[in-house]
């Protein structure tokens, strides 16, 4: 593996294997298949901000292999659950910014207002510099206040290069220049700040895609990757904001920031089967090396040790 | 969406028919999709199982009131108790000598810092003082962010660099603005987790030293079923007295907010509603269990509707409506008055339905579009307005010049406006309750 995990990430997957799966596995572990196995399931699920629809998928789902295959015990539907899940995460995709012999790639950071992106691209820096790449930051956030003086402190305790533009300026200018710059300073990779966004805010979507197009022309096949920051506490809505954040710049993948609380996470499960996004990293806390890259086997591993 | 819900339940009912009486069965089977619904919204699973057991026991037998389908009857029900838990709201306590200290708490990133702004800018519309102080030392240019807005509204903000501990600036800001006879002190704290127990100590260090008059919770309307635990540590550390729910422009349906009120008892004081600092509305229960349903927000377009209508423009354009004489000169003047309701993009967006749908309708409620039409009205001649059959082909081509259009656009704008005549004289011949309908009220 390329990264160690933080202790802080251990300590949050076994804080989240307690309460929520290991509430799954203590029901599991009573040997018969009741109905109220299945009902303790479901609420489980939903708990974990799963959503009905999918939960109800899922549930379906299993309880027809329960059938098919003749399970009887608690034990034999826990491994089928497992393998279920495990299924729905893994999502056909690209790895992490594709087979990247390129000299010079563009990573695109989007999100609703207070995901997390400036904070996750502290960690995406911190990740590229551990893999010994040299990285730029492009504060493309020119709207929120003082949004580029975080992005500067990130960029300064990182020994990092930054490219700032006014306050107001135009988000696509900033982008524009940063590759430019990573053109002459033979960086290799560029990370872009924006500024969040409601997903329902059209004409805001709409300056996402500018900002794309400007990556695009200057640098062709930029952005290579385009990450979205979903916030694990988010419940339903972060469906609706895959979708539309998918749809104006073509997201390629999460970056599920904030797993350190208690929040499961859940919605990612429908994200992946509606929309077939993988799941790139999670971050785990509010400094630099909080940071993972999200592997669906280990994940649901850890949630049913 | 209400319409799917509405739409769910009155296929539920379809099978049912002159029975006066709701049974348990077609209950239950109404219920599921009440269930559905609520957990769609981001209502707690808890809560949601409360609930349903609440209107289950109403449902049940309930006579159904003749203007009622059985549908509408079930939402009803649910709406009334979404209403009850959702409770009343009440204005800031500021009782007492002054200065008052209002504490903003909460997870990272639900919005602490643009709020203090917002609700710094509202007291002093109410003729107080406010001080902002910056107590987030943590997050990195935190102060700096706070220190902007205050700068931008022109409004004081206590701050004291990262190094001092949040408490000590607390106490701090509020000797100074005993000495300089500010009468509100905001107190923006950092986000913080509810499990980390240091950070936990330091608000409930400020509580201790500073004694906030309101401690408000600060809650992102995206949140899902955590909220609960997150709310109840909060509660449980530094006792809340209020609620803000942030980012309810999105199309979150705010579920997390009923969630909240409904374990801690917390009454919901004020919505965040867009990233400018004016946008935070007082909280309506009424408001926030139609959009939990999905019915978008109507009331408030209602009630902007009401406060950019002038009656007596109103009575003579029914009176114009009545006798099918509306002609280019109204279509213009009921043109500002939707104007004046705010841009026809958020108009849009409360609309239940609508606000999902927008992204593939962009040309039509583009507000550069209404500017075309208007700038074409405007160069028309009254008798042109009066009478549109007057516009031949050389008088296209000069409105088209005069307003820096095209013919086509011109042809486009007397199509519509000839449609729009047609279906006001439809509407005119009682025909209007069809359309309506369609809301499915
Ligand atoms: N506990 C925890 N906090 C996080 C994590 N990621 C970000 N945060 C915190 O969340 C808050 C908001 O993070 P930002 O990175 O500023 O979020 P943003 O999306 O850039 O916000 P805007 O630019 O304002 O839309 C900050 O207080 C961060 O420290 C995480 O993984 N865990
Ligand atoms: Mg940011």
């Amino acid at each position: 593996m390329l990264f160690n995990r933080s202790r802080k990430l251990q300590s949050s997957l076994t804080r989240t294997r307690q309460s929520l799966f290991g509430r799954l596995a203590s029901i599991l572990a009573q040997s018969d298949i009741t109905e109220d196995t299945w009902e303790d399931l479901e609420a489980v699920l939903l708990q974990a901000d799963v959503g009905a629809e999918t939960t109800i998928a899922v549930v379906d789902a299993l309880r027809e292999r329960a059938e098919r295959e003749h399970l009887k015990s608690a034990q034999q539907l826990r491994g089928a659950l497992k393998e279920n899940l495990l299924a729905t995460l893994q999502v056909q995709a690209k790895p992490y910014l594709g087979e990247a012999s390129r000299a010079l790639s563009v990573v695109l950071v989007v999100g609703v207002n207070g995901s997390g992106k400036t904070t996750s691209i502290a960690k995406l820096a911190r990740y590229h510099q551990q893999l010994g790449q040299k990285v730029i930051l492009a504060a493309a956030d020119t709207f929120r206040a003082a949004a580029s003086d975080q992005l500067q402190v990130w960029a300064e305790r990182l020994n990092v290069d930054i490219i700032v533009h006014q306050p107001g300026g135009d988000p696509g200018a900033v982008v524009y220049d940063a590759i430019q710059a990573a053109d002459s300073r033979h960086a290799q990779i560029v990370i872009a700040d924006t500024a969040g966004r409601l997903h329902t805010k059209h004409n805001l979507m709409q300056e996402l895609t500018k900002i794309r197009n400007v990556a695009a022309r200057k640098l062709p096949g930029a952005p290579h990757e385009t990450l979205l920051v979903l916030d694990a506490t988010t419940g339903q809505n972060g469906l609706a904001q895959a979708r539309t954040f998918q749809e104006a710049v073509d997201v390629t993948g999460l970056f599920l920031a904030k797993l350190d609380g208690t929040a499961k996470g859940g919605i990612v499960f429908a994200v992946a089967r509606e929309l077939g996004l993988p799941i790139r990293f999670i971050g785990t806390g509010e400094q630099p090396d909080d940071i993972a890259e999200f592997d669906a086997q280990e994940f649901i591993e850890e949630l049913f040790q | 969406m209400f319409e799917s819900l509405s739409e769910k339940l009155q296929n539920v009912f379809k099978k049912l028919s002159g029975k006066g009486r709701l049974s348990e069965q077609d209950v239950d089977v109404a219920l599921r999709e009440v269930r559905l619904a609520l957990l769609e919204a981001d209502v707690n699973f808890r809560v949601v199982k409360d609930l349903v057991g609440r209107v289950r026991e109403r449902a049940i037998g309930a006579d159904l009131a003749k203007s009622l389908s059985p549908a509408q009857m079930v939402i009803k029900i649910v709406h009334e108790e979404l209403i009850a838990t959702l409770g009343s709201s009440r204005k800031l306590d500021l009782s007492g000598p002054p200065p008052h200290v209002i504490m903003l708490a909460g997870l990272q990133g639900s919005g602490k810092t643009t709020t203090a702004a917002k609700l710094a800018l509202q007291l002093r519309k109410a003729g107080q003082r406010p001080l902002l102080v910056a107590a987030d030392t943590r997050r990195p240019a935190a102060i700096a962010q706070l220190e902007v807005l205050g700068k931008q509204l022109d409004i004081a903000v206590h701050s004291e660099g990262d190094r001092p501990a949040p408490p000590d600036i607390c106490v701090h800001a509020l000797e100074h603005a005993r000495k300089a006879a500010y009468s509100v002190v905001i107190l923006d704290t950092g986000g913080r987790l509810h499990i980390d127990d240091e950070m936990m100590h330091e608000l409930e260090e400020i509580v201790r030293r500073v004694a906030p008059r309101e401690t408000l919770m600060v809650v992102d309307a995206m949140t899902g079923q955590d909220v609960v635990t997150v709310a109840e540590e909060f509660h449980r550390r530094v006792p809340l007295s209020g609620l803000i729910l942030t980012k309810a422009d999105g199309d979150a349906r705010g579920g997390a907010a009923l969630s909240v009120r409904s374990v801690t008892g917390v009454p919901i004081l004020y919505l965040g509603t867009g990233e400018k600092s004016d946008a935070l509305e007082a909280f309506d229960p009424a408001r926030l269990a139609s959009r939990i349903l999905g019915m978008g927000d109507m009331l408030t377009l209602i009630e902007k509707a009401e406060a950019a209508f002038d009656e007596k423009q109103a009575l003579a354009m029914q009176e114009k409506l009545r006798t099918a004489s509306f002609d280019l000169k109204d279509f213009y003047d009921q043109m500002q008055q939707v104007k004046k309701m705010g841009p026809l993009q958020q108009l849009v967006e409360m609309i239940p339905g609508l606000a999902g749908m927008q992204r593939k309708l962009p040309t039509e409620i583009d507000d550069r579009q209404l500017v075309r039409i208007e700038a074409m009205i405007q160069s028309m001649t009254p008798e042109e307005r009066h009478d549109p059959r007057l516009i031949d082909g050389s008088r296209k081509r000069r409105i088209a010049r005069g307003s820096g259009t095209t013919v086509s656009e011109v042809n486009q704008l007397l199509g519509q406006f000839r449609q729009m005549q047609r279906m006001l004289k439809e509407l005119s011949d009682g025909r209007m309750p069809r359309m309506l309908g369609r809301f499915g009220m």
